[in-house]
């Protein structure tokens, strides 16, 4: 058989292919549309509302949410970049003091609820909290009308938290990107003469610019979601005009209508990060083992890199955690309900099962997009990612729908047929927090495989299926173990998220059920901060093993770890 | 690799397996609930409830979407019950066509007319006020004394609130529309908002904490955080910085509010719930409410704790509440067009 001949046949067999009925195309498939259900009841919701009050949003407060939601983001996406990227470039391409403990605990702060954050800072920085305190003492001032002082509870508070707990994605992300950088481009600006400032300028941050990206991307979609900080902070954005139209003014439709708004954000984010991930032309492709040379800073270059390293670990980790755990030891007695126990277990249970089954999904949909190349499969499962930007309650909402109906037409069934009434099968149990776990981080999971299955050159599966493996064994024998490390990557990140979850699990969770986050949250929605701080130093505890974990994962610095989104 | 995952799924599975075998469905002696009210403000009359019974109590707790859920779940949803802390929900569960009516001899003569619904779809559980925090040092005794005054120009810059959109705001406002008519209504709380020191923000304590801050000089609030605050350490200065002031509406009498229960259209424990619904109405539940939570008692005859008896008698505006939750949305409308939560700066 000649060449040319091989490749036609193989030309046509892929073209067959791609319309052909098996298990990976139909499976991948009926995954997207359940993972999609929620939003698109919330779709549905939003354009067959019971009373339309769009045109009353429109008139008057809506455009304020909008401008309010830009400005954040603007903010929070200037800041994350800021901090992510220079403290990513510093630990990785210069010699200072501490680098290698900043490498880790630099991420930390991603173990760290914002809305947790918010408070303490609330606490600290308010008018009896310590500071203002040591203000009034040292310049004998006695009310809040003999001086001025920043009110945390603003817009550029919200921008200042969400920041400090959020620049670890964009963290990450550039990293793995500067580590990834074939030594050789540095030695080879050095050789031309370059200084650090000027590598890092015209070599580095170029070629890093679509992990940047990414993160960025990723932070936006977090802080869109956010409810729990720019509602502490009276910050009126398009999620806070949401639920106060959705769940106060209980108009669904209007409500529903403010989350397209919001989705439409989400897309236009989407359409950025993909047009940033499409631009990756630079990738360095050498196998040769890398070893990256260091830049020896000057001292007072290593003072400053070590203050703009240490700041954004003690703003977003070090005080809210000392703080916490402080207020843990001294109210001990008050938080430790004989609930505390079984809530621990409780969310670490979902946790785990959650970024299990996330990962088991994410994985079949992106190896099941990579072996069918069918583009309407693609598209249905970054689809079904949409469920990461949507807020954890209206989320919620568009579960409780489907389930519910669900639920009731399978007992409708049974009652008509074997006059047994079967109830609620998933409604309100924990398979229903569980799915909500993995429609909210699917994204996380499916971005972070296709990115590492990407990266696996497809000779490999060719080398496996002509050893007679199935695709099927061609993931199991060849891909999983070279991608191991996005796995543990992407379930990492999963499983503190879910511990950190709130909104979803409060209103979906079965009774007399509760997670160390709706533990904390019937305290802390009070603003009794003490009483909550064992709870919430638990769920950071129990975030920061896996984040140590997750470091040293990124350290080993295999070529095929990343995180994305689709 | 394979065998790796498996074990780890069964080693997680097993546990998740026995979770879900706990059974969501009706259990014989079992009353099940969902609440908007926080677990540990209800768990002792529950407590009390299931010792006097023998009848277990299932709470699910959250702030927003309850009543979503309920829709949702249709007529096998598990729940008996629903709490709220405000008149506002208890319409919108009515509204939504999912409580189902209650009428015993025993509620009937513990529940007062006012404070329930003519048909049985509600009962009110406790009542709270909603008062005037006024500046020990800045306000003088008497200076205000209706919420019509709040508008007044000499308070400019003086005032603090939490949201406008909150539940315990609206049906001040829905009471006032239900008073004066929507126009008034409107201009009332432009002058409230024009008169605000800062942005909405915080709960209602955090508005008494601003009165001892100097942020503000007004505040308004419920009465129970009154208590609350006092028996709190650190929140106790901020109690003492402020008198309260039961203010009048129109001319009337101050603003209630209820805690509420009502019951669903599908309730599968239905003689439990009755029973408990008379237990919370009965005379031990209301001396646990008016003690432990200093919440005024719907039953007269109950007296209020020693603290609420100590601020002396007043009158309360008899709108009746179902006159506010009618003006609730309307209510709603203004606070967005007035952009009442963008705080003091006009636009």
């Amino acid at each position: 058989m000649s060449r040319l001949q091989a490749s036609t046949i193989d030309t046509n067999t892929r073209a067959f292919r791609r319309f052909r009925i098996d298990p990976w195309t139909v499976g991948a498939g009926a995954i997207a549309t359940i993972v999609a259900l929620p939003i698109l009841t919330v779709f549905g919701l939003a354009f067959f509302p019971t009373e339309n009050i769009w045109p009353h949003l429109w008139e008057t407060v809506l455009p304020g949410y909008i401008v309010t939601t830009i400005e954040l983001m603007a903010g929070v996406a200037a800041g994350t970049m800021l901090i992510g990227v220079s403290a990513a470039w510093l630990t990785t391409m210069c010699n200072f003091p501490g680098r290698r403990i900043f490498e880790w605990a630099l991420v930390l702060p991603l173990a760290m609820p914002a809305y947790v954050v918010a408070y303490v800072y609330t606490d600290i920085l308010e008018f009896a909290g310590p500071v203002q305190v040591l203000l009034r003492d040292m310049f004998g001032w006695s009310t809040s009308r003999d001086y001025w002082f920043p009110e945390i509870r603003s817009l550029g508070g919200a921008i200042i938290v969400m920041t400090m707990t959020l620049y670890p994605y964009v963290y990450l992300l550039a990293r793995s990107a500067f580590l990834e950088q074939s030594s050789g481009v540095g030695e080879a600006a050095r050789t031309l003469g370059c200084s650090a400032w000027a590598a890092f300028r015209r070599v580095s941050l170029p070629m890093a610019r679509p992990s940047i990206v990414v993160g960025v991307a990723l932070v936006l979609m977090e802080t869109l979601n956010d409810f729990g900080t720019v509602d502490f902070f009276a910050v009126q954005t398009l999620t806070t005009g949401m639920f106060n139209v959705w769940l106060v003014m209980n108009n669904t439709g209007g409500g529903a209508q403010i989350a397209v708004v919001m989705l439409i954000f989400v897309v236009f984010l989407l359409v950025a990060e993909r047009a940033a991930r499409r631009r990756r032309g630079y990738h360095d492709t050498s196998t040769r083992p890398r070893r990256t040379i260091r830049f020896d800073l000057s001292p007072a270059r290593k003072a400053a890199a070590v203050a703009i390293c240490l700041v954004p670990v003690l703003v977003g980790f070090v005080v809210p955690a000392g703080l916490l755990l402080s207020y843990a030891i001294e109210f001990y007695d008050v938080s430790l309900g004989n609930r505390f126990p079984q809530a621990a277990f409780n969310s670490i249970l979902l946790a785990a099962l959650a970024a299990a089954a996330a990962v088991a999904i994410g994985l079949f949909l992106a190896y099941a997009v990579r072996l069918r190349k069918n583009n309407l499969l693609r598209n249905m499962a970054r689809f079904a990612s949409l469920g990461y930007a949507v807020p954890g309650a209206v989320l919620a909402i568009g579960i409780l729908f489907p389930f519910g109906a669900l639920d009731n037409a399978v007992d409708s069934v049974m009652r008509g047929t074997f006059g047994i009434s079967t109830g609620l099968i998933l409604s309100g149990t924990i398979v229903a927090i569980l799915f909500a776990y993995v429609v909210r981080f699917l994204a996380l999971a499916y971005g972070t495989l296709e990115a590492g299955l990407g990266r696996v050159t497809p000779h490999m599966d060719d080398a496996a299926r002509t050893l007679n493996h199935g695709p099927a064994q061609a993931l199991v024998k060849v891909n999983l173990p070279i991608i191991r490390g996005s796995i543990m990557t992407a379930g990492i990140l999963i499983f503190v998220d879910c511990m950190k979850e709130l909104p979803a699990t409060l209103l979906l969770r079965p009774f007399n059920f509760d997670t160390l986050a709706t533990y904390v949250y019937q305290f802390a929605s009070d603003e009794l901060l003490e009483e909550c701080a064992l709870g919430a130093v638990t769920i950071v505890a129990a975030g920061v093993i896996p984040v140590i974990l997750l470091t040293r994962v990124m350290g080993q610095r295999r070529p095929d770890q990343e995180i994305s989104i689709t | 690799m394979k065998y790796r995952v498996l074990t780890a799924l069964a080693v997680l599975g097993a546990p998740a397996a026995a979770l879900m075998a706990t059974p969501a469905l009706a259990a014989p002696n079992e009353v099940n609930v969902y609440s908007y009210r926080q677990p540990f403000l209800v768990k002792p009359l529950f407590d009390a409830f299931t010792k006097e019974t023998g009848v277990k109590v299932n709470v699910v707790f959250a702030r927003k979407g309850l009543i979503k859920r309920l829709q949702a779940e249709g007529r096998n949803s598990p729940a008996d019950l629903v709490f709220t802390v405000d008149i506002g929900r208890l319409a919108a569960v009515v509204k939504a066509g999912l409580a189902q009516p209650v009428t015993t001899p025993a509620l009937t003569a513990a529940v007062p007319a006012a404070l329930r619904d003519p048909g049985g779809l509600w009962y009110g559980l406790t009542l709270r006020a909603r008062l005037i925090y006024a500046s020990k040092e800045r306000v003088k005794k008497g200076e205000i004394s209706s919420y019509e005054q709040l508008a007044d120009a000499k308070w400019r810059g003086r005032i603090c609130t939490r949201k406008g959109d909150h539940a315990y705001n609206i049906a001040l406002l829905a009471a006032y529309i239900g008073h004066h008519g929507e126009a008034k209504a409107e201009a009332w709380l432009r002058g409230v908002k024009t008169n605000l020191a800062r942005k909405p923000q915080g709960n209602d304590r955090a508005q008494v904490k601003a009165i001892l801050e100097g942020v503000c000089d007004i505040a308004i609030g419920n009465h129970y955080y009154m208590a609350l605050m006092l028996n709190n350490k650190k929140q106790k200065p901020w109690a003492e910085a402020a008198n309260i002031v039961f203010p009048t509406l129109a001319g009337k009498g101050t603003h209630m509010n209820v805690s509420g229960v009502m019951m669903t259209r599908n309730a599968p424990n239905r003689a439990n719930a009755v029973k408990l619904i008379e237990f919370l109405t009965g005379k031990t539940a209301q001396g646990i409410y008016a003690n432990a939570n200093n919440e005024y008692p719907i039953d007269p005859s109950v007296k209020a704790s020693p603290l609420l008896e100590s601020w002396g008698a007043f009158s309360r505006d008899s709108l009746p509440l179902d006159t506010i939750a009618k003006h609730r949305s309307t209510a709603l409308k203004i606070v967005n067009k007035v952009g009442y939560n963008e705080g003091p700066v006009t636009n």
